[in-house]
């Protein structure tokens, strides 16, 4: 008995000096609500998708918590000072750092760099993150550390391709079969792939759990300090939220978007904490400029048909002046938000203060705007014209601060004669990208429909981008683009094309200033709430660094168990 | 003609007679009533409007401005817990009106006419089979838009969601009916009517329908409750009525996050789910004890 107790001493004295060692600290349990579905952040735009890659997958440089540029697989960022980037700024050179491997055991080369290019940009593939790597016309590989990168035009900020938990490094040697129309049939690949990162994935099921294991080839000998993960899927934000919370089962839930008093609540219980930071997370209504209809079939919501009313630009800023947006802030997120007249809130040097206005509401001007252009109000208080009711689908994922909102919006949208049918699509099925499901965000096959997004990185170019043209939704990109609102605007496309070509930062903000008014003034998306991310983590759960920057796991490998 | 009135009127006493002995039948009625009639008249007495987010009143207590507070939004809950009632209610009763009916129509017709009962079983027990969350799934999918767009949001979705209850419920009933018309068939008193040249629908109408009443109203009262918990399930998975449409079931998965710090919340469209399902179900025991007819002699 004694032996035993001594024994057991010793382990835990070994415990707590060996926390450095790798895999000393256990198991690490991580709770996402929506399920992640695929471990290739290539063939998904969910960030659940993205962030339970990053344990996995890693790319060249990300950001950290302050936005700025580390670099991570890289040895350095390379800048016009350093010599990284040439002068006419179309080329990039990165240098990989020496005697990285992969988890299998073999060589990271700049040959698996090219290849993640090649990759993203075959014909036919899909590719969810490929304005990650426009304008590039062909990567070199002069020996195996050095990757050059060549642009068809002058890049003033080429930190997008490799960069961010959006564009990870894919093995060549892994995925070599899996290339453009091929990509979305080579499931053992894209359910478990290789890669450099702390874990290596051990089981994945997807819709459910991934099961990771502390990467034996990781190149920091004493790290990961867990020796396994299990991140588990699925449920809602609030039992997530209770899982770490309140009952201690689960190390850290991510994205708890819960009332404000309920998390204060659930925080009291005393096993863990609320964590948050702002980013550019927003919480936005994208207004749908085609016509939703089912009549159409397959080109409802397609550019072929323009919707019937809200083409009309009144109607949208009608809509807009009718929300009372510090009581949104009051209702869903108390201080984890404010109000925002932006879908650029940060960083600081892009917000503008053009649209302000939209912060206070204007029930009579809306009504008053809408009298003038001829929408009357009928006998049941719904506004037509030449026999055109004006009469909404709303749709959203299930969320409870989101089925409020609805309800709200509802409201204030009867007291200017609009009429509001609210439909809420669970979060999985809305957010999963499956091009089959016709309840995507992406499909929009509704008038209305609200959820949050946001960008990696500090640099807007990829995100404002996301608005033009080329970015519409259609079934002959399989539904992939990001602009959901189909609006196109040869005057927008044009400015985004400047701002890719524009090197001096105060020229960059004024330009991604001007497009963000222009989508503001014109209300193609009606921005709600600037959110802060909120997550919970167990007050056993050490390293944990929110960043709203990049994945929110970016810093795993220093993760550890807080001894007693 | 006065002989037979008289006759009903007999019956009648004798039913009354009979039901009142139960007593836990006699509450569930009183129980029903006052629940039925509180969700159809109460919203004449009690104006406020169900929908209506008054905001800066959110999270109110008991008073006498809301006597059972406030939600998150700042609808009185009174005025939600009678709007959801009617539409909790009228959801069950049509459901069950429409698998009763379905259930007799087949379950008869199986039992009394030997060619049919093979083939209308088989149906039964194909349906029995079908798994029924993913059948309303797709019954969901596929009808909804059409539907809403003809007749309007809210009813389409009743309609749709009284259809898909009905349509997979009705299968227990048929087998009951089904079983009990098989028994009945062989008596003697069927037979005699048979002998005297009675035609297959006035035996049916006169003979088995009677006889077989008592299963019949235990099933419908079922059927209600279960009418009434299906579509709690639905409008939780977010296929049923729009998010802001009351019904009980969605007050109660609404407020499911606030059960701790706002218990009222849940507890009222709790308690009337309960207690609407408790009552039906005493209520339908005591209409049986009054109406069937063996055991009403075995009281005497």
């Amino acid at each position: 008995m004694k032996a035993l107790l001594h024994a057991t001493a010793a382990v835990c004295a070994f415990g707590t000096y060996a926390h450095a060692e790798r895999g000393s600290d256990g198991q690490l349990n991580i709770i996402y609500w929506q399920a992640p579905s695929t471990l290739n952040p290539y063939l998904s735009g969910g960030t659940k998708d993205l962030q339970a890659a990053s344990l996995i997958l890693e790319p060249l440089a990300r950001f950290d918590e302050t936005g700025a540029l580390q670099p991570w697989l890289a040895t350095e960022i390379p800048t016009v000072e350093n010599g990284g980037v040439t002068e006419d700024l179309k080329q990039i050179t990165w240098t990989l750092k020496e005697g990285l491997v992969w988890s299998d055991g073999s060589a990271l080369t700049s040959e698996d760099v090219k290849f993640t290019w090649e990759y993203c940009t075959a014909e036919g593939g899909g590719c969810a993150q490929i304005e990650k790597y426009g304008g590039i016309t062909s990567v070199e590989t002069p020996d195996n550390q050095t990757i050059v990168v060549n642009f068809s035009s002058p890049k003033p900020y080429p930190y997008t391709a490799f960069v961010g938990a959006q564009a990870p490094i894919l093995q060549k040697t892994q995925f070599a079969e899996c290339m453009g129309s091929n990509a979305v049939s080579c499931s053992e690949q894209n359910l478990a792939p290789i890669g450099t990162g702390p874990f290596v994935v051990s089981e994945f099921r997807p819709n459910d759990v991934a099961l990771y294991n502390a990467n034996p080839n990781y190149r920091d000998a004493d790290k990961p300090a867990f020796a396994n993960v299990v991140l588990k899927g699925g449920g809602d934000a609030a039992s997530a939220g209770r899982s770490v919370l309140e009952t201690g089962q689960f190390d850290y839930a991510w994205n708890l978007q819960l009332a404000p008093d309920v998390l204060a609540s659930m925080e009291a219980a005393g096993k863990g904490e609320v964590i948050s930071g702002f980013g550019t997370l927003v919480e936005r209504i994208m207004v749908n400029m085609t016509d939703p209809s089912s009549d159409l079939g397959p080109e409802r919501s397609t550019v072929a048909h323009p919707h019937p009313f809200l083409t009309d630009v009144t109607v949208r800023k009608a809509l807009s002046m009718a929300i009372d947006r510090e009581l949104l802030v009051e209702i869903g997120y108390g201080d984890a938000g404010r109000t925002t007249c932006n879908v650029l809130p940060a960083p600081e040097i892009y917000a503008s203060t053009a649209n302000d206005a939209c912060k206070t509401q204007d029930i009579a001007g809306a009504n008053a705007l809408l009298d003038d252009v001829g929408w009357e109000k009928g006998a049941d208080g719904i506004r037509a014209k030449d026999g055109q009711r004006l009469s909404l689908l709303f749709q959203s994922s299930t969320n409870a601060v989101r089925q409020d909102f609805q309800v709200v919006l509802k409201q204030w949208w009867s007291e200017i004669g609009v009429e509001t049918e609210l439909r809420n699509i669970d979060a999985s099925v809305f957010f999963g990208g499956n091009a089959d499901s016709p309840d995507t965000f992406q499909k929009f096959y509704a008038d209305v429909e609200m959820y949050a997004n946001n960008f990696d990185g500090t640099d807007p170019e990829a995100y404002m981008s996301n608005w033009s043209c080329d970015q519409i939704p259609a079934p002959e990109n399989q539904w992939q683009g990001n602009n959901m609102p189909r609006y196109c605007d040869a005057a927008y496309d044009e400015m985004a094309l400047k701002l890719s070509q524009t090197a001096s930062l105060e020229e960059r903000a004024a330009l991604a200033k001007a497009m963000n008014d222009m989508l503001m003034q014109n209300f193609i998306m009606i921005p709600l709430v600037d959110r802060g991310r909120v997550s919970a983590k167990s007050n056993s759960l050490g390293g944990v660094i929110l960043n709203t920057w990049d994945s929110e796991l970016w810093n795993i490998s220093d993760w550890y168990r807080i001894k007693d | 003609m006065t002989d037979r009135l008289a006759h009903q009127s007999t019956r009648n006493q004798q039913f009354w007679r009979q039901f009142r002995r139960h007593r836990g039948a006699l509450i569930g009625g009183v129980v029903f009533a006052i629940i039925v009639l509180g969700v159809l008249l109460g919203p004449m007495i009690w104006t406020i409007d169900p929908g209506y987010p008054d905001i800066r009143a959110r999270n109110q207590g008991v008073s006498w401005l809301h006597p059972l507070g406030t939600d998150q939004l700042g609808r009185d809950t009174l005025a939600r817990l009678m709007a959801g009632g009617r539409s909790s209610i009228s959801v069950g009763m049509m459901a069950m009106v429409l698998s009763i009916g379905l259930g007799c129509l087949i379950g008869m017709a199986a039992g009394f006419f030997k060619k049919l009962d093979g083939p209308l079983m088989r149906l039964t027990d194909l349906f029995l089979a079908l798994p029924l969350l993913p059948l309303l799934l797709v019954i969901m999918m596929l009808f909804r838009e059409p539907l809403s767009r003809s007749i309007g949001p809210q009813a389409g979705i009743f309609v749709l969601i009284v259809f898909a209850i009905g349509i997979t419920s009705w299968m227990p009933t048929a087998r009951v009916v089904r079983g009990e018309v098989l028994g009945l068939k062989e008596r003697d008193f069927i037979r005699a009517a048979r002998a005297i040249g009675a035609t297959n629908y006035s035996i049916l109408k006169q003979h088995i329908a009677p006889n077989i009443l008592s299963p019949i109203i235990v099933s419908a009262t079922l059927g209600i409750a279960t009418a009434i918990i299906t579509e709690s399930a639905l409008s939780f998975l977010g296929l049923g009525f729009p998010p802001d449409f009351p019904t009980w079931g969605r007050q109660l998965s609404d407020a499911t996050i606030y059960m701790q710090d706002y218990p009222g919340r849940v507890f009222w469209p709790g308690l009337a789910i309960s207690l609407t399902v408790l009552s039906v179900n005493y209520l339908g025991d005591g209409l049986r004890d009054a109406l069937d007819p063996r055991q009403q002699n075995l009281r005497k």
